[in-house]
């Protein structure tokens, strides 16, 4: 056996193994670590494939950012875990032959009708060995790709925006700007002009019974 | 034995089954719910990268490129909708979300 062979067969085992752990732990920060693990697994093998680019990419984006943002959410959260398990046992038959059905199903066909061992040397040059995986990406992306690109950025804004805006809290205690009210204030709501004269009637002040304010 | 590129697609096909028992198994957890969904999106993207390699088409991976991108938004989302009803309801209960009687 070749070790790439062997190297498959490991990443796939643990692969595997972390997924099952990830349906199975009780405690969702341990799922959230499995899931790390199945990750990193699953770039060593698109590594194997020679996708290079999206491999790191994987690691660099999805447990990076993804990942954390999981765990983030997971750990802020007290939520009681034992009264999310309590159907657990119970769906576990049904779970469990559904999974084993679509498994066999797909196995049955994909084991025996796929035998391609090596590449094939396809019409499309840009996967050549010459060049490296990141340039054919990018040259993919960028020359052939570039409307959907700009799609997926605009996607990426929406949920920026989305995740902003489903969160935002106003807090009843904290000082903040109204910058509508700002832009639309005129100058008499700010300045109030009294008309009165300069100068006091002389005779309001040769009274000195009256009471009242001084000046 | 070489590996082939069925053995990729297998790989692919078993964890796709293993997330779908997951998401029988954790019916009333959301948060493995939304892991599952991740761990489905790897089996797909399992299966475009193998069939990127094997058929020397670099189109393969430019797709999983962009399920990337649309997967981390939705798990962003996802994520965002769930704080938000732990914020309302002080759990995450699934069998509580009937509001919309749907």
């Amino acid at each position: 056996m070749d070790p790439q062979s062997a190297l498959f067969y490991v990443f796939s085992a643990i692969l595997l193994v972390a997924a099952f752990r990830v349906i199975t732990v009780s405690n969702p920060v341990h799922a959230a670590l499995f899931l790390v693990l199945s990750f990193f697994q699953a770039s060593g093998i698109w590594m194997l494939l020679e996708a290079e680019f999206l491999s790191i990419t994987l690691v660099l984006v999805y447990v990076g950012a993804v990942m954390v943002l999981f765990l983030f959410v997971v750990m802020m959260l007290d939520v009681d875990m034992e009264s999310l398990r309590r159907g657990f046992w119970k769906n576990f038959p049904l779970a469990a032959t559904l999974g084993s059905v679509v498994a066999l199903e797909l196995a049955a066909v994909l084991m025996g009708g796929f035998r391609l061992s090596a590449p094939v040397q396809g019409s499309s040059t840009s996967s050549a060995d010459a060049v490296s995986n990141t340039l054919a990406l990018g040259e993919s992306i960028y020359i052939d790709y570039l409307y959907p690109l700009e799609l997926a950025a605009v996607i990426l804004l929406v949920a920026i925006i989305a995740a902003i805006a489903l969160t935002l809290r106003e807090r009843k205690d904290s000082k903040h700007q109204s910058p509508a009210e700002q832009v639309k204030v005129q100058a008499r709501d700010r300045v109030r002009l009294v008309k009165m004269d300069a100068v006091k009637e002389p005779a309001a002040l040769s009274q000195p019974t009256t009471e009242g304010s001084s000046s | 034995m070489n590996v082939t590129l069925g053995h990729y697609l297998t790989l692919g096909a078993m964890l796709f089954a293993l997330s779908v028992t997951g998401i029988f198994l954790n019916r009333k957890n959301i948060i493995v719910l939304l892991m599952a969904i991740e761990l489905m999106l790897l089996a797909v993207n399992m299966n475009f990268v193998a069939f990127s390699h094997y058929l020397s088409d670099i189109q393969g991976q430019v797709f999983v490129f962009f399920i990337l991108t649309v997967a981390a938004a939705e798990s962003a989302i996802g994520l965002a909708i769930l704080v938000l009803l732990f914020r309302n309801r002080q759990n995450i209960h699934i069998d509580e979300m009937n509001t919309l009687k749907g």
